[in-house]
């Protein structure tokens, strides 16, 4: 392991799901105090502590926890970067690692968001009784229901459909896409973590209240109470520590976070390709890795509809034929690249701040052969993928440690 | 506010005479149209006030009229949990190589009757008239035939 290597050298996921007797401090708690343990190390060994709970952004998550499990003094830096929260938590651990401020450090994200309903609802009206124009568009009234929807769904399932209409497919959408979703439910029921475990078939999935057409209640990722923490290690400091721990770490092989570039209609719909690909295509160039050498993927499936245009997005398939790619079985557990074999944030849950951190811990659990009855036999290389709309985008590549 | 969201606006005995349009980008009259800020270094177009351009950082932005005919490049259906409301049916359509957000109306909200390419047309309704009588128009989108 070279110095400047990056490891994850603990790393731990609460339960999702409702947790009406725990705060945030104490979900933050319980997975941060879990990571440490689980790298065998201290709170008195961090250097840096990186943090974000996206709904309480401005009340600094970092130092409440701190005043449960240690007040050290070290620098925090309370981060919020939407769904993308948790990955920038930890890219800002690995950046001061890497820039030598110090060999150790905490990376924290955690959300309580069990029976939030839908999200990015601006259901704005005019605010007196004459129509006044208002805002950047010098609007008269909310644009939700009048110019469109800026709820979740909705934006992810045009997200899905634009894919489909770049590259036309001859199927069903609806059944394709529910389709996506039954191989995550699938899969939720060997994770005892998810906060929904229960096998669906297409045709659940499609009976199922729809939401934004072509997602069901069962096709969008489940609002959830968790949290995650990592621990981040260099790898000149790894070498000092034993060998039990050198074994179990885990290398970062690359962290890249990207915003969204310039494209015509990123401001009409919001483009969470180019920033994705780019995000895959520098990540794969750093670790010297390509798509086909992975072994799993966690990819952000807020969305069935998104679970798609990723599969193009992170190059698992040629460019425009992710519809071909999921229709082959590739990305079950026994495909050529599983996807989301965690049961993916449909049914795993969402826990905004949680997930950028949470996806790292599923590829860790399999790269260090420790996944029970889900294991990915032999899996030695893994990608964790997550989107904050906004746009920002983490893409992490972890391999198993050599020894 | 006396308006609800299908264009009838429920004006009790006064004329209205005023109009407003929903959104500053959208040009009423005769033929109402949107109108871009056109970046005049790199030609992006944007319809909302601009500090400077998102695609080359230029400062400077001239109007530009946008057509009023294209096709839809996506949509989705949502569904409206609140008692009375309509389900809607956001659009991304193509406007001779611009963008532009809206719905599609006058057409059944049903995913039988919607395909991806397309060919809509511009239109406006009435979103309803304030206390003082002026008549919030809006745009949306409706199949050419």
């Amino acid at each position: 392991m070279a110095n400047d290597d990056i490891w994850i050298l603990g790393i731990n996921m609460t339960k999702f799901g409702k947790h009406p007797d725990k705060d945030v401090v104490d979900l933050a708690s319980e997975a941060a105090l879990a990571a440490l343990a689980d790298g065998g190390v201290t709170i008195k060994d961090m250097g840096i502590l990186a943090a974000g709970n996206l709904m309480g952004a401005a009340a600094g998550i970092g130092q409440q926890l701190q005043k449960q499990i240690g007040q050290t003094g070290i620098p925090v830096f309370n981060v919020a970067n939407a769904c993308a929260t948790g990955a920038t938590a930890l890219r800002t651990v690995i950046m001061a690692i890497k820039a030598g401020e110090c060999d150790m450090g905490l990376a924290v994200g955690v959300e309580k968001l069990s029976g939030a309903g839908m999200l990015g609802a601006g259901f704005g009206a005019a605010s007196s009784d004459e129509w006044t124009p208002a805002g950047r568009y010098g609007a008269v009234s909310g644009f939700e229901g009048k110019l469109g929807t800026d709820m979740m769904p909705g934006v992810f399932a045009q997200v899905g459909m634009e894919y489909l209409h770049k590259h036309p497919y001859d199927g069903a959408d609806f059944e394709l896409f529910a389709g996506i979703s039954a191989k995550n439910h699938f899969n939720s029921t060997m994770n005892p973590l998810a906060a929904i475990q229960k096998d669906m078939s297409v045709e659940q999935i499609m009976a199922e209240p729809m939401i934004a057409y072509p997602n069901t209640r069962a096709m969008c990722s489940a609002n959830s109470d968790g949290a995650a923490a990592a621990v981040v290690v260099s790898g000149a400091k790894l070498r000092t520590l034993s060998k039990e721990q050198q074994k179990r770490a885990v290398k970062v092989s690359a962290s890249i976070l990207t915003s969204d570039p310039y494209q015509e209609a990123c401001q009409i719909l919001p483009d969470v390709n180019t920033l994705t690909r780019s995000a895959a295509k520098q990540a794969y160039e750093l670790a010297g890795i390509g798509p086909e050498d992975l072994d799993l993927v966690e990819l952000h499936d807020c969305f069935a509809t998104a679970e798609l245009v990723h599969y193009d997005n992170l190059m698992l398939c040629t460019e425009g034929n992710a519809v071909d790619f999921f229709l082959s079985g590739a990305t079950t557990r026994d495909g050529k690249t599983p996807v989301n074999v965690s049961g993916g944030l449909e049914s795993k849950g969402h826990p905004i701040a949680a997930t950028g951190i949470a996806n790292i811990w599923e590829i860790c659990y399999h790269l260090r052969g420790e996944a029970g009855p889900r294991q990915i036999e032999g899996a030695k290389v893994g990608l964790a993928h997550v989107i904050g709309l906004g746009s920002a985008c983490g893409v992490h590549i972890l391999e198993k440690s050599g020894l | 506010m006396p308006y609800d969201a299908h264009g009838e606006s429920r004006r009790e005995g006064s004329n209205v005479s005023k109009q407003i349009p929903m959104v500053d980008y959208l040009v009423l009259g005769d033929s109402p149209h949107l109108v871009a800020n056109e970046c005049t270094d790199c030609g992006a177009k944007f319809f909302d006030r601009r500090n400077a351009c998102a695609s080359c950082g230029g400062t400077s932005f001239k109007k530009t009229d946008i057509a009023t005919e294209g096709e839809i490049r996506s949509f989705t259906i949502v569904t409206a949990f609140m008692p009375g409301a309509d389900n809607y049916v956001p659009v991304v359509v193509d406007l001779g190589g611009t963008s532009v957000r809206g719905q599609l109306i006058n057409t059944p909200a049903e995913a039988a009757n919607i395909a991806l390419g397309q060919k809509v047309r511009l239109t406006t309704y009435s979103i309803g008239a304030d206390t003082a009588g002026t008549e919030a128009i809006n745009y949306g989108f409706e199949p050419v035939n």
